[in-house]
């Protein structure tokens, strides 16, 4: 069994895996106990399974596991708590911008990288940014309003 | 990883058959420590909905846990709830927990279902908390010294309205029973001294939702847990012919579970169970059942009927329609769809010698657990069903189906098992939200006025029993063959005067694929015929969209919402199409339309602005408003958030959605061929609460579903002329029509 050593959330783990193909997604939840990141299709098509990689969004039930090899991962599970959430959690919080809240992980993360990049996107680009992620419960605007609340501070 | 606690009976029995519950004034809110746990289904607990002590437990530290029956989805009926018995009682909605849908530890007062969570499940939570209210006064009466009517329960205590030293609700009943019946005439509170109730308070759920820390369904486990994928079949009805189990050597600890038709794999590790089910090598027969699902609304006015029904027969249409200045007629047709839930169902079963323990995110647990107890035969007191959350589901979606997936494997290998769908699965074979085919009549006077309306519709009809399972009917277990798609029927009748008026329901022996409830279920598609052919008879009699509504309305509380409506997204009064629609490439126009929730409910107006895009067809809404009056309103943040995604993901429905199947399966099994509404396309909304203190309150899980696809297809007409009698309106649907519209111009 193979060895991956990479930076998570700010701290360094090695974890085993039988298939150097596993998608990381399964190793953060089952291997790392961190259930942030969703299942949701397994085929990049959703965004629920979204995790940062050197910080940038990346599907991580499509990464295999050998990608994530000393690079830094960071998960919902990193960003914050709720008692110290990171500006965006908190902006989702005071919008009440979930419901279910399955994707919310996928909204969050995509955000992250988005404001990463552009710390200021305009409401159109915030919408481009986050095309590639799926909310089924229709909480579109309040994820919109959500990201926007960070976009202008 | 989440971990369960063990509670065994006699540690409920020695605290009083009250859960331990702790909480920290001003912080996160009350949590049952162990609410969830292993086999046993008797707790000791009383679960008899006519008494209080089944809905409401009182805690020594002066908290208080709610169980119920109703689960929340997303839906914000855990804060909701909370406000409404917290309001009566005087307490804290922070020292309140809340234990929902768990077999057995919470009263069945009925699934969560057909928007009854406040109307049902919050208004007799209300009324034990309201019972409870008048026995606590009693308890402090005796205590203090002062008449009960001298009382009153503030911040969890009872003291003199007056003023002065009081007692806490922990002190005077906390862990011993009220043992008292629900008492229906228990006084309310008045609605102008609510403090709590129609206050926008915050979900408890969203901080750990939005920070990784809120434990779903998915990510919960159990000691010794294996994972399990089921492996289905290229065609519903194939049978498995052979297994080789050689094609997933190289693969870890791999069991594999063959049980007549129905195949899965299991395995300690997730991935090793995703990797056994796809590259197991099987072969199954020919099977080509499906009739395909090109054609379906031919094929639905084809189909054999069981029984006809008129819904609604007044005056005589038949007679009164050849007599009108105009009559019109068309016909209007919406498909399968799925629930498309974003997470694939999950469920994790337990099954041992001594009873069974499902982990499930059903909207129904004691429905589920009663379905999967004869299915399997196990003794029902001796399987206990608990709910978590999963993905919004917005009806039945795979979670019955993946339920009984788990239990089966995990009575065959004897181990917990824990069984999540992949995304083909949960498109594939969830069960539907059933096609609907409505025709249309009307005859109108020189000004309008609906003299005659005939409506006829084809739908699947109800077959009593309960839907297959999928794991039953591969597994060659007898069961029942129900067929159920909720109350579809409602709704096909104008909310508007007509002396003559008739609705026959043409109910179909059966559809190609199993159904079941999907949001608002039938009532989306009756509205959309209903709505967009009120507007086709308002814009043939040339008047207002707006303006011929209120002419045929009288009840004030319809007339409020569609001014309001209208008047939020600055309603222009003149005939549809618009006169003036071109900006640029586009076109531009817009529509309303109306609904009173099965036609004793809700009432809801919405107005939408659109622009079609003249050369590819595409549809983008840019502006929604809505007028929403549902009575008595709870929690008003949570009620928006709700109405927000009934327009949002209904949209969704009308503008892409369409299950498609050849003839041996579903062949819309992604996202990619089953596409949904994304950010780009999000239209800004704007909600209006009409909010009624002294009306009972109704549900909001649906019936602002139901406008949205008919003030959807006028504001396209309104911009572009052409009339979409057809869902889902997809770009090059509309672009066809436009041409259509075109080539029989001058």
């Amino acid at each position: 069994m193979a060895n991956y050593s990479f930076q998570l959330n700010g701290r360094a783990v090695t974890v085993d895996s039988w298939d150097p193909a596993q998608p990381l997604l399964y190793v953060l939840r089952n291997t790392l106990g961190l259930h942030g990141p969703k299942f949701g299709c397994g085929l990049a098509q959703c965004g629920a399974c979204t995790v940062l990689l050197d910080g940038k969004a990346v599907r991580s039930c499509v990464t295999p596991v050998r990608q994530a090899a000393r690079r830094a991962v960071t998960t919902l599970e990193g960003l914050g708590t709720p008692e110290k959430p990171d500006p965006i959690q908190a902006a989702f919080i005071a919008e009440q911008a979930a419901q279910c809240g399955y994707c919310t992980n996928g909204m969050v993360m995509a955000a992250k990288s988005l404001l990463n990049q552009t710390p200021h996107p305009t409401l159109d680009q915030v919408k481009q940014g986050l095309a590639g992620n799926l909310c089924r419960c229709g909480t579109h605007t309040r994820i919109l309003s959500a990201v926007m609340r960070v976009a202008k501070a | 990883m989440a971990t369960i606690a063990s509670i065994s009976r006699r540690d409920l029995l020695q605290k009083g058959s009250g859960l331990i519950v702790s909480f920290a004034l001003g912080g996160a809110f009350a949590r049952p420590v162990a609410a969830q746990t292993g086999v046993a289904a008797d707790l000791g607990k009383p679960l008899d909905p006519r008494q209080v002590d089944s809905f409401l437990m009182f805690h020594s530290d002066g908290s208080m846990t709610i169980y119920t029956s109703k689960v929340d989805v997303g839906t914000g009926l855990r804060i909701a709830v909370r406000q409404m018995a917290a309001e009566e009682l005087g307490m804290p909605v922070e020292r309140i927990a809340f234990v929902e849908g768990d077999t057995a530890l919470t009263p069945d007062h009925g699934g969560t279902g057909g928007s009854t969570g406040i109307p049902r499940g919050g208004v007799e939570i209300r009324q034990a908390a309201a019972t409870a209210r008048q026995a606590l006064l009693e308890l402090a009466s005796n205590r203090l010294g002062r008449p009960a009517s001298e009382l009153t329960l503030v911040n969890g205590e009872a003291r003199p309205t007056a003023g002065g030293p009081g007692v806490g609700i922990g002190a005077l009943i906390g862990g011993r029973r009220l043992s008292l019946a629900v008492d229906a005439q228990a006084p309310l509170r008045d609605p102008r001294s609510y403090a709590l109730v129609g206050k926008p308070l915050p979900r408890p759920d969203v901080p750990g939702k939005c920070t990784g820390q809120h434990v779903y369904l998915q990510d919960f486990s159990v000691a010794g847990m294996l994972h399990g994928r089921v492996v289905r079949p290229p065609a519903l009805g194939a049978s498995l012919q052979s297994v080789d189990e050689s094609s997933i050597r190289g693969i870890p600890d791999v069991r594999v579970v063959r049980i007549g038709n129905f195949l899965a794999v299991v395995a300690p590790d997730e991935w090793a169970a995703v990797r056994a089910a796809r590259e197991l090598k099987a072969t199954w027969s020919e099977w080509q059942g499906l009739p395909g699902s090109n054609d379906m609304e031919r094929q639905l006015r084809a189909a054999a009927v069981a029984r006809e029904e008129t819904l609604v027969d007044r005056g005589d249409p038949a007679r009164a329609m050849p007599l009108a200045a105009k009559q019109l007629s068309a016909s209007y047709y919406w498909p399968f769809q799925s629930h498309g839930s974003l997470g694939p169902s999950c469920a994790i079963a337990d099954v041992r010698a001594d009873g069974a323990t499902v982990w499930s995110a059903s909207q129904g647990s004691h429905g589920l657990r009663s379905v999967l107890a004869r299915t399997f035969g196990i003794p029902q007191e001796k399987l206990r069903v608990i709910y978590m959350d999963g993905a919004g589901s917005y009806g039945t979606n795979g979670t019955d189906d993946v339920a009984a997936d788990a239990l089966l494997i995990s009575k065959t290998v004897g181990r917990p098992v824990r069984v999540q769908w992949m995304r083909a699965d949960e498109h594939g074979w969830d069960p539907k939200g059933p096609p609907q085919l409505l025709d249309l009549r009307a005859g109108i006077d020189s000004e309008g006025r609906i003299l005659a309306w005939e409506t006829q519709m084809w739908l699947p009809v109800a077959v009593p029993g309960t839907r297959p399972l999928v794991a039953a009917d591969a597994a060659g277990i007898t069961q029942p063959r129900g067929q159920n798609a909720g109350q579809i029927s409602q709704n096909a009748d104008p909310p508007y005067a007509a002396a003559n008026l008739r609705v026959v329901t043409h109910w179909l022996k059966e559809v190609p694929l199993r159904l079941s409830n999907l949001r608002a279920p039938g009532k989306i598609a009756n509205v959309f015929a209903v709505e967009s052919f009120t507007d086709e008879i308002a814009s043939a009699a040339g008047v207002d969209a707006l303006a011929f509504r209120v002419r045929g309305l009288s009840d004030p509380r319809a007339l409020d919402v569609l001014k309001r409506a209208a008047e939020m997204i600055g309603w222009q009064a003149r005939p549809s199409p618009n006169p003036q629609p071109v900006e640029g490439n586009r076109l531009v126009g817009r529509g309303l339309a109306y609904v009173r929730y099965k036609q004793a409910e809700n009432y809801v107006a919405m107005a939408m602005e659109v622009a079609v895009d003249r050369a590819t067809g595409e549809v983008r809404v840019e502006r929604v408003t809505c007028a929403h009056d549902c009575g008595l309103v709870i929690n008003p943040d949570s009620l928006r958030n709700q109405i927000e995604g009934n327009i949002l993901q209904t949209l969704s429905r009308a503008l892409h959605e369409e299950v498609k199947f050849d003839r041996s399966q579903v062949t819309s099994v992604d996202w990619a061929s089953y596409p949904i509404l994304r950010f780009p396309e999000a239209p800004k909304v704007e909600v209006a609460l009409l909010d009624h203190p002294s009306l009972p309150p109704l549900g909001a899980g649906e019936a602002s579903a139901a406008p949205v696809a008919a003030a959807l297809a006028n504001a396209i007409f309104d911009a572009t002329g052409v009339r979409l009698r057809t869902v889902p309106f997809i770009a090059e649907r509309v672009k066809a029509m436009l041409a259509r519209l075109d080539s029989t111009r001058p």
